[in-house]
């Protein structure tokens, strides 16, 4: 799960480390009050969107005009903002950041993510700060500091690889240290994937302040984070993977016309690629889980559905210890339920799969059976073609 | 021989009288796998399957000689079980569970390797020896017992390539899930060790996906480790980047963990790979 920058900061204040004086506004009236409040002469004004990349797409404005301050707000708040990383319609802005401006001497990174290679908490930092870190990792390695825990126990000598790759004064080094602590001891608390600080800064009282602040939470654990469950802003979300999730169902839309309709995520990532290799494209990533009943095909059906560039419908599902026979007839309600007015391959592994394959046949709607993966992708390419 | 479980393999199951676990032990013991037993908390002294239920895992370590468990414990409760499991030093925990946090994991995996107990899983189809033990959620009818070890991240995906292996005649000595979250209790080295070390495994097929670097360090270890022919096909070549493809640890981060990465890493490696997820049983029977 995802949250906004100003409630990343608002944990980050929680949790000890320093952050710039700052307020949420959602008018421009409000925008401006702010602004006032906190400085007389110097602003940081942001747009709250999940995604990244909002300096680049005119997100940000550090200005020491207030009329800008207010066009700024203006053109925002009830508008979307695009990214490179969101799609083309963007996410919806409803919350302005103001924050008064501070003075940067220096720009680092620090961030911590679970390694998964040597299944610890890898905390980062680079020299490169305000910079995209994998461009950093990438170009220069050399400048990228890491160091590995295995607890949330933070010895007294841990942050050193990190304060020392940094060349940071003594002074420096000691506030270094708190921040250090206070991150992870926030990442193992509220059970984080990923909290990311671009660019921690060097003010210019040549103090260490969090300029930027990402968190992303670990949907497994939101069980026991109602806090933070919380601060879901739903109106960042995909409406479509959104509307999915509540059936239990995975979904990820794509870009081409062939709707996939897959049981488990491993065979339903495989059905997207066959379709590539057949000469096909994807329209979507969708698992609907082991147990394959009748209405979330239905509601799955309507999903795809929804894109209106879909053109045929591949359905993948390997029966397992459900008989193909009861799937297909659940295929079969719920292409004539939802009214499917495109052609649907079926193909359908398992027990009793030749009788799934004669009821399929027998159906008179748009269904065609395939008995094998490459076949069913083959006759789903041809369709669209 | 076999890798993990076998004919003999004593098991236990961890929440043994939920719907899920009950539909699964029944098929397990059609299957012919020997469970003995289960742990349900609050329903000790009863009896379920016509098997004796326990209180805790302890309690049933007590009373029988246990070489494995099965786990169906909610994920909410799924850390303690697993840590119950790791108490009694049961040395073989598979748990079934999707949905555990990925830092209870992390303890736990440190906790099981300082035990000298071996985790399978969690959010993963279990394991198999055809014709021996199930253990898992995998339909018992597509494997047949053969040369060919399976070890894959996906559950349905596994079954595919199952299917493939029997249907050409090979079929399986172990098939294995090692499950799609970001740490697993056990990693695809950990279970090419084994295939490379049993007598019956003739090749080895490896069912990948994105996100991670498991795949490229399975890669590296093969190159200097397994003698056998392996065939390896990764699933999400056509998947975006910054989305989770339904298992948590499938999504490409920072430009990291792309199928064509891994392919690239298992081909330098010298594995024989196929792009196609159709193809796989057609390509490791080219090798054995």
């Amino acid at each position: 799960m995802n949250i906004h920058e100003y409630q990343s900061k608002q944990i980050f204040k929680e949790y000890g480390l320093p952050v710039p004086n700052f307020l949420t506004a959602n008018t421009t009236e409000e925008v401006l009050a702010f602004a006032k409040e906190i400085s007389d002469t110097n602003w940081v004004v942001k747009a709250q969107v999940h995604a990244g990349g909002r300096g680049k797409a005119g997100g940000v404005k550090v200005t020491d005009n207030l009329k800008e301050v207010e066009e700024f707000a203006d053109k925002w708040i009830n508008n979307k903002l695009v990214t490179y990383q969101t799609d083309d319609q963007g996410q919806p802005v409803s919350c302005i950041l103001v924050e008064e401006r501070t003075e940067i001497k220096k720009e680092f990174y620090l961030g911590a993510v679970i390694d998964r290679s040597t299944r610890s908490l890898a905390v980062m930092a680079s020299s490169e700060g305000g910079m995209d870190i994998e461009k950093v990792a990438e170009d220069h390695p050399e400048k990228i500091f890491k160091v590995f825990l295995k607890s949330p126990s933070v010895g007294n000598e841990d942050h050193l690889p990190l304060t020392e790759g940094l060349e940071l004064s003594e002074e420096q080094t000691k506030e270094f240290k708190d921040i250090f602590r206070n991150l992870v001891k926030l990442f193992f608390e509220k059970d984080l994937s990923l909290v990311e600080i671009n660019p921690l800064v060097l003010n210019g009282s040549d103090n260490l302040v969090c300029l930027d602040g990402k968190i992303n939470i670990d949907s497994n654990a939101l069980f026991r984070q109602d806090e933070i469950l919380e601060l879901r802003d739903i109106s960042q979300e995909e409406e479509k993977e959104l509307r999915a999730s509540e059936w239990d169902l995975n979904y990820v839309s794509l870009e081409g016309n062939i709707g996939c309709l897959v049981n488990g995520a491993g065979l339903a990532m495989a059905t997207m690629d066959i379709i590539k290799l057949a000469g096909g494209e994807p329209a979507n990533f969708l698992d609907v889980g082991g147990a394959v009943d009748e209405k979330r095909v239905a509601e799955a059906f309507k999903i795809i559905l929804e894109d209106e560039n879909v053109k045929a419908i591949l359905v993948n599902i390997f029966g397992g210890i459900v008989r193909c026979d009861v799937v297909a007839d659940g295929i079969i309600s719920a292409v004539e339920g939802v009214g499917v007015d495109v052609p649907v391959v079926v193909r359908l592994k398992g027990n009793n799969s030749e009788i799934a394959k004669e009821m399929l046949g027998k159906s008179n709607l748009n269904i065609l059976a395939a008995s094998e993966l490459s076949e069913a992708a083959k006759k789903a390419a041809e369709i669209v073609k | 021989m076999s890798i993990l479980v076998n004919k003999d393999t004593k098991v236990i199951c961890q929440g043994f009288t939920g719907s899920q676990a009950t539909l699964h032990c029944s098929q397990a013991i059609e299957y012919g796998t020997s469970i003995i037993g289960g742990v349900t908390p609050g329903k000790g002294g009863e009896s379920h399957l016509d098997l004796p239920v326990f209180n805790s895992t302890k309690e049933a370590q007590q009373e029988l000689e246990i070489d494995a468990t099965i786990i169906f414990v909610p994920a909410k409760f799924c850390k303690d079980s697993v840590q119950e499991a790791i108490d009694a030093e049961i040395p073989l925990i598979i748990c079934i569970t999707e949905g555990i946090p990925t830092l209870d994991m992390m303890k736990l995996k440190q906790n099981a390797d300082s035990a000298g107990c071996r985790i399978i899983g969690p959010n993963c189809p279990g394991v198999i020896t055809p014709d021996q033990c199930k253990l898992g959620i995998m339909p018992g009818y597509i494997h047949k017992p053969g040369k060919i070890g399976i070890v894959s991240r996906s559950g349905t995906l596994t079954y595919e390539a199952v299917d493939q292996t029997t249907q050409a005649g090979l079929g399986q000595s172990s098939c294995v899930g090692i499950g799609g979250d970001p740490i697993p209790g056990s990693s695809f080295i950990d279970i090419l060790l084994l295939f490379e070390e049993d007598s019956e495994t003739e090749g080895i097929v490896m069912v990948g996906e994105i996100g991670g670097t498991a795949e490229e360090e399975a890669a590296e270890f093969i190159q200097s480790n397994v003698s056998k022919p392996v065939v390896a096909y990764i699933a999400g070549v056509s998947a975006p980047p910054g989305k989770r493809m339904g298992h948590a640890g499938a999504i490409i981060a920072g430009g990291k963990g792309t199928a064509e990465d891994k392919f690239l890493a298992l081909e330098k490696a010298g594995v024989h790979t196929t792009r196609s997820p159709a193809k796989i049983g057609e390509e490791i029977s080219k090798l054995v």
